[in-house]
């Protein structure tokens, strides 16, 4: 058997999330903690496999003598902390966190929206004639589609083209405020900027800002329809690599492509012909 | 970084002006001319040095704004491939600022404060004046939000651009749009501020009297004596005094500064760092640039003994982008400090090393957040970070980091020189030694006065000379944008940070601004409601949505369109939501002012 | 570091681990002709001359061994034939190297001293040190430094040859290879084995091995191979010096390609077996280069008359007088795991539950090992087993001669959105494909009187082809690129040597001879 080397091991703290009181390795965040508990959590802007940016701030917790609130994702625990995840501060801003996002982007596409929006009684109408995000959904290219329109700016993309995972930087967040947008430099074309079309931005999209061109395809024809597709797992064909595929197939086609977040060769994070390679299987001729 | 170029060049000129700050390539590969022999055969590279060259990416940007008055594809392009940042996150960060523009425009941009002070001193006339004004072709005008000169209200600031060592860029107080016309071609003096001081230690007693270009002078009138002291103490002994003297820091949050220097010096994690934050962007606040442009040498000696007490031995001052004079008095006395080893491997003989690095802004009130101002001197978007970990933890470049406002640490020369203890026992238990108050708006005297921990406001305003022509005082605005409003009722307020808190309202940075009765409340809110959203990074949903719905529901307010009951708890959750859920202090305090003037004031035609 | 890799664009997902070694602070030095996207993310990027790659490796031991940075203890524990090797290398002097490989002595220098003072490191290859007529010695220059340095056989540290195809590692585990059976158990030299499989098998193992890609070309020009079948691979297309292979392979007297394409050499066939794609439309496993088996799955029914390789295979045994019955990918896995030992633990549940295992796995309570050759570490003699032998080997140029009639020199690779001939990567539209086309230095541009995106003419000692000129500035004067990614429009194969490595059967794809010739203007056009 062969060594390999491992960490020291990590010391348990002692906290309480809603009286109950739980031991958790130093240096896990509040919000493993919350789940080791069984205590649903919402997040938008979190994800396994990236560094938590903790921007979109639905997951806040209330840490007794803090004065504000802070957000599960990236708290670690301390020794000691005593945590509420629903008392009224906290259900008062998770609830605005989802107003005002969704009263300011369209969030019909992403999947999490309607139970956290309903959880909390939401109501985004009730700012009236607010302002938003709303803009034409930009396609440049032929593999992707990315609208803005449905964009929370939750980092992510951001993120999976950068030190994450792709390291490639096609684009970044530029302008600030309300204005703040995902951008190329100077809002280049995909196509005139340093995308790779790994799709790694797609990968993590929570809302479906990010689509592929087949998926959103499909939905323009009305013929996408998520009850009717399968997913299988298999390996790559591109490169020695053994990258996962999760083959997402509806009527003997595949229409998407993804990798599982926990596989230790991807992390889900796939390259341009693992991503989109897979069409030569299925350009048949007509019958 | 396999990097994906700007398919543009740079103008000989842009090249020239990012290589003075950069120095010249040292290969094809870089952006300098290719040699196929060398550089074909080998080049070195590698994250590392690319981490360790990003921080010079904001100075660049400054270098080729300054030059041609924008940043064009083909100089973001250049820089980034000096730099080895990808050109979208050079994008990104170039595009934050506001004084950074990605158009072309005329080489000439008069920015024109409309903020509260100078609303309530004629801003929108002046505006209205501008509107009607020809310019010429090189130049133009822009609204500004506060300049930092409120005590000249209205004022403007002329930001030009072409040569490299020019004049800095001219302030302009009481603002005409004839004076703003002429100023194009002239360079008119400096609004001087006025400056009162109340008390025995003082911050200002060389503001004004002693000539800020000369070390020696400042050395005449007590400089450098504090250091000397500081020697004689040891680095412990320094921050024994400080902790003795219960010094509250300036800024806005009060931590006590002492706790602060510990906690940094404690740190075995090697380098630390020294950061003055001179960034004071807050509506209303002049005080820091006063300080700096009245006494550059106190502040690096200051800055000094900060990095002597905390084991940093590089200090960095980050100041507004939009004070030009403070910047080349700060530039110039740093030049005089390295060349008569104040600054420097030994520092005084004392066999100690520390320098300072000067650093300007670009418009941008979050950049005055901490953690803000570390990510921007880092050359990464002035967004601030999620605290913990905190600055005396990991600070600028992860290091462990003390950082202080100009007038936190201008008090410390005044601890040594009397003592930790002495100090104390000036101003009340809670809030000692003396404190500055930016007065403005419609004040008979709006300056800058000095006054010890304990004074009221209604004295504080009877030392300005009271409200101006005598009318009755509609509010005060303390601390700021993000401060509270008091109301007349409450003149006899004692200035101390207990006394502001038992009363739900703060010092802040020291902004008192007074509204008379001939001010429109609502339009005072709308603006600082306008102020929120313009400068919220945009980085968590509070805070950047939030201040968009809270003008949003203001604006209908002042329109008395639909139920204000219905606005109230609009602004009322959304309020609780950006103090509650926001990331930083921006989000977080960017409803109190209005919330307090709604429910104190009656604002928008509510009952008081 | 990486040696004649370019992995950013051919093994992207690999490069995320590297790139995330970097931003841990790990140093990367990359050896290339060219200034790769792989290059430029390298602290020290070594840009020597194509061919020159045991000048460059001879010269870096030499540095070690003279700055006194060997492992000592582990050479004496581990190794033999160190002297031999040292005298080997004592002529390749720095001064020497940098002559050779253009490459600056302190940046060898440089390399050598980081190489042998860090605490892990690995070398991590692909064909630019493979497709050259002396591919096996250019191995084990590399293996040398390893051994020197005693970078191998622990946690982090080693030799990655990183695969080009899912399978290509598992390829050779299933004995595809004319020396070894499956599990890499010698046909000549490992008789046990042998019996093993006649026993399983039922049938006598030939004892001699079998030939390799260019000794079958070599057999069909002498008359020797007539009959050719041909599973998944286009060699009409894929071959160096294309002329030379389309002749053979149209001399044959039957050819059988069984393919999920009508390829280039499909078209060529007697009998074309339709094939399904095995990593959607089949079951089965594929072994990655990190030596992990891992399961494919069939999500698609396969098109029209295409058929599983393994019952396209079953058939031709039945028709052939065996019949094996319809065998499951999984009953022909089982098989090999009585077989092959290093294979033994790997049921598909374990797969299944482990998501891919590492071979070897002998058992089933085996996790499979994470790296190779940590018996080279073992104190008992006998636990270390087999000493690691170094190898004298000495720099070659390459075959195909740089002269003033064909001053300049080409290699060829692949870029990020293409694979191979093509076949499957022409499928997609990818936004960054633009087809073929000679890249060339702007200075060479300019020596050449050509123009970027200019048609020029090609021509090697063997051949010539039409192609579009593309400056690239990662490219030094004398230095061109090309893919062989789009065979149908540029055949570049018309220009390389198939100069072959004798002991791998690889080509010289990486050195070509070329010059550049205008095309007569065009009236009108």
């Amino acid at each position: 058997m062969t060594a390999i080397p491992v960490g020291p091991p990590r010391r348990l703290v002692e906290l309480t999330i809603d009286g109950q009181t739980t031991r958790v390795p130093e240096g896990t965040t509040v919000l493993e903690a919350c789940r080791s508990l069984g205590i649903d959590t919402p997040t938008l802007c979190y994800l396994e496999n990236l560094t938590p940016v903790n921007v979109c701030r639905v997951c806040v917790v209330e840490v007794e003598g803090a004065r504000v609130l802070a957000p599960a994702c990236s708290r670690k625990a301390e020794a000691g902390m005593v945590i509420q995840t629903d008392s009224e501060r906290v259900r008062l801003s998770r609830k605005l966190v989802l107003e005002l996002l969704a009263s300011s982007v369209d969030v019909s596409l992403a999947p999490a929206s309607p139970g956290y929006l309903e959880r909390y009684q939401a109501d985004p109408d009730r700012f009236g004639d607010a302002a938003t995000v709303a803009q034409p959904p930009k396609i440049d290219n032929d593999l992707y589609v990315r609208d803005y329109s449905r964009c929370i700016l939750c980092y992510k993309c951001v993120e999976a083209c950068g030190v994450d995972a792709q390291n490639t930087f096609a684009i970044a967040v530029a302008g600030r405020g309300f204005d703040a947008h995902i951008s190329t430099e100077f809002d280049v074309p995909l196509t005139e900027s340093a995308c790779v079309y790994c799709g790694n931005c797609i990968g993590v999209c929570p809302t479906g800002a990010l689509m592929f061109r087949s998926e959103h395809d499909m939905r323009e024809h009305g013929t996408w329809d998520e009850t009717q597709q399968t997913t299988v797992d298999t390996i790559c064909p591109y490169c020695g690599v053994g990258c996962t595929l999760e083959l997402h197939v509806q009527d003997n086609e595949i229409v998407n492509v993804t990798s599982p977040l926990d596989h230790s060769v991807t992390s889900g994070h796939l390259c341009i012909k693992g991503r989109f390679g897979w069409q030569f299987v299925q350009n048949r001729p007509s019958p | 970084m396999d990097l994906h170029p700007i398919d543009a060049a740079p103008t000989p000129e842009e090249r020239a002006a990012i290589d003075l700050v950069l120095g010249l390539a040292t290969s094809g590969w870089e952006g300098g001319e290719r040699r196929p022999e060398l550089d074909g055969h080998v080049a070195y590279g590698g994250t590392e040095q690319a981490r360790s060259r990003r921080h010079l990416l904001l100075p660049a940007l400054h270098a080729v704004s300054d030059r041609v008055g924008w940043i064009s594809r083909g100089a973001l392009g250049y820089v980034s491939q000096r730099l080895s940042i990808p050109p979208a996150e050079a994008y990104g960060v170039a595009s934050f600022y506001a004084m950074l523009s990605m158009q072309e425009r005329p080489r000439t941009l008069v920015h024109v404060c409309d903020d509260i002070a100078c609303r309530a001193n004629g801003a929108e006339d002046l505006c209205a004046a501008m509107e009607r004004t020809d310019l010429g072709p090189a130049a133009a005008w822009t609204r500004s939000p506060c300049l930092g000169l409120c005590e000249a209200a209205p004022a403007a600031l002329i930001q030009r651009s072409g040569s490299n060592h020019g004049d800095p860029w001219p302030a302009v107080g009481k603002a005409t749009a004839e004076t703003l016309r002429d100023a194009l071609t002239t360079n008119p003096s400096p609004p001087a501020t006025f400056v009162k001081r109340n008390v025995a230690p003082s911050l200002l007693r060389r503001v004004g009297k002693v000539d800020p270009t000369s070390l020696d002078e400042y050395r005449a009138h007590g400089g450098y004596q504090a250091l000397r002291v500081a020697v004689g103490l040891g680095p412990e002994g320094v921050t024994r005094e400080v902790k003795d003297s219960k010094l509250l820091g300036r800024g806005g949050a009060a931590f006590p500064t002492g706790l602060k220097w510990e906690a940094v010096a404690k740190q075995p994690v090697r380098p630390h760092y020294f950061v003055c934050n001179a960034d004071e962007s807050e509506p209303g606040t002049f005080k820091d640039r006063v300080l700096t442009e009245g006494d550059p040498f106190a502040l690096i000696e200051s800055l000094t003994i900060a990095g002597y007490a905390t084991g940093s031995d590089q200090g960095y001052v980050y100041l507004r982008g939009e004070y030009p004079l403070a910047h080349e008095r700060l530039r110039h006395a740093i030049e005089q400090c390295r060349a008569r080893g104040f600054l420097g491997d030994d520092v005084m003989g004392e066999g100690f090393a520390f320098d300072v690095e000067l650093r300007r802004g670009a418009g941008a009130y979050i950049a005055g957040e901490e953690t803000a101002l570390f990510n921007s001197i880092e050359g990464f978007r002035p967004e601030p970070r999620n605290k913990p970990p905190f600055p005396v933890e990991r600070g600028l470049f992860g290091k462990p980091t003390g950082i202080n406002n100009v007038e936190t640490l201008m008090n410390v020369l005044e601890i040594l020189r009397i003592g930790g203890a002495a100090y104390a026992r000036i101003g009340t238990p809670d809030s000692t030694g003396v404190r500055l108050f930016c007065l403005s708006g419609c004040v008979e005297r709006p300056g800058l006065y000095e006054v010890e921990f304990g004074t009221s406001l209604r004295e504080l305003l009877a030392l300005a000379g009271g409200v101006r022509g005598g009318r009755p005082i509609l509010a005060v605005l303390l601390g700021g944008a993000a401060g509270t409003f008091v109301t007349p009722d409450e003149l006899d307020l004692r200035l101390t940070f207990e006394d502001t808190r038992a009363a739900g309202a703060a010092l802040g940075s020291g902004v008192v601004m007074v509204f008379d009765d001939s001010v429109n409340l609502g339009d005072i809110l709308l603006r600082i409601a306008r102020f929120f959203r313009d400068e919220s990074c945009g980085q968590c949903v509070p805070c950047r949505v939030g201040t968009v719905r809270q003008e949003e529901a203001l604006h209908r307010l002042a329109a008395a369109n639909g139920s204000r009951d219905r606005e109230l708890l609009l602004l009322t959750e959304v309020g609780q939501a950006m103090r509650d859920a926001s990331i930083c202090g921006l989000g977080q305090t960017a409803s109190g002012a209005i919330l307090s003037a709604i429910t104190k004031l009656g604002a928008f035609g509510g009952a008081r | 570091m990486l040696w004649g890799s370019n992995a950013r664009e051919t093994h992207p997902i690999f490069f995320h681990h590297v790139l995330k070694g970097v931003r841990a602070g790990a140093r990367l030095f990359v050896v290339d002709p060219r200034r790769t996207a792989s290059a430029q993310w390298a602290d020290v990027w070594l840009g020597l001359d194509v061919g020159a790659d045991i000048a460059l490796a001879n010269a870096v031991a030499r540095e070690i061994l003279h700055a006194g940075l060997e492992n000592r203890a582990f050479i004496e524990r581990a190794t033999t034939g160190l002297d031999a090797y040292a005298a080997c290398v004592e002529p390749y002097t720095l001064e020497r190297a940098e002559r050779e490989t253009g490459v600056p002595a302190a940046a060898i220098r440089e390399l050598a001293h980081s190489f042998a003072r860090a605490d892990r490191a690995q070398i991590c290859w692909t064909l630019g040190i493979t497709e050259h007529h002396n591919a096996v010695d250019n191995v084990l220059a590399l293996i040398n430094l390893a051994l020197l340095t005693g970078h191998v056989g622990r946690y982090g540290s080693g030799l990655n040859p990183l695969r080009g195809q899912n399978n290509v590692q598992g390829g050779g585990d299933m004995g595809a290879i004319p020396n070894k059976l499956p599990g890499f158990q010698d046909i000549e030299k490992d008789a046990t084995a042998r019996a093993k499989f006649d026993a399983a098998w039922g049938v006598a193992v030939p004892p001699t091995y079998g030939w390799h890609l260019s000794d079958m070309f070599a057999g069909m020009e002498r008359g020797e191979l007539t009959h050719l079948y041909v599973i998944g691979e286009n060699p009409a297309q894929s071959e160096a010096d294309a002329h030379r292979a389309l002749a053979l392979l149209g001399g044959l007297e039957q050819l059988v390609v069984q393919d999920i394409f009508l390829t280039k050499t499909a078209a060529m066939a007697d009998v074309v077996l339709p094939a399904t794609a095995t990593w959607c439309e089949a079951e089965g496993t594929v072994t990655s280069s990190e030596r992990r088996v891992q399961r494919v799955r069939k999500a698609l029914e396969p098109p029209g008359q295409a058929r599983d390789d393994i019952l396209i295979i079953c058939d031709l045994a039945r028709r052939l007088g065996h019949d094996w019955g319809d065998v499951s990918a999984e009953q022909a896995w089982n098989e090999l795991r009585s077989l092959s030992p290093m294979h033994a633990g790997m049921s598909y549940r374990r797969l299944e539950e482990l998501g891919g295992i590492h071979w070897p796995c002998y058992d089933e309570q085996h996790p499979g090992e994470q790296f190779l050759h940590s018996r080279l570490w073992a104190e008992d003699p006998a636990a270390r087993g087999t000493l690691a032998p170094f190898s004298v080997v000495e720099q070659e140029p390459p075959v195909d001669e740089l002269t003033p009639e064909f001053p300049i020199r080409l290699t060829t690779g692949r870029r990020l959105d293409s694979f191979n001939t093509g076949v499957q990567t022409a499928g997609y539209r990818s936004p960054m494909r633009r087809g073929e086309s000679l890249d060339l230095s702007p200075e060479d541009g300019e020596r050449y009187g050509v123009a970027d995106g200019e048609v020029v003419r090609a021509r090697s000692r063997r051949g010539s082809v039409e192609v579009p000129i593309r400056f690239d500035e990662s490219l030094r004067p004398g230095l061109a690129f090309m893919t062989l990614h789009f065979g149908d429009d540029v055949m570049t194969n018309l220009l390389t040597i198939d100069a072959t490595d004798p002991k791998s059967g690889t080509a010289e794809f990486k050195a070509t001879a070329i010059r550049i010739e205008k095309l007569p203007a065009t009236v009108g056009a």
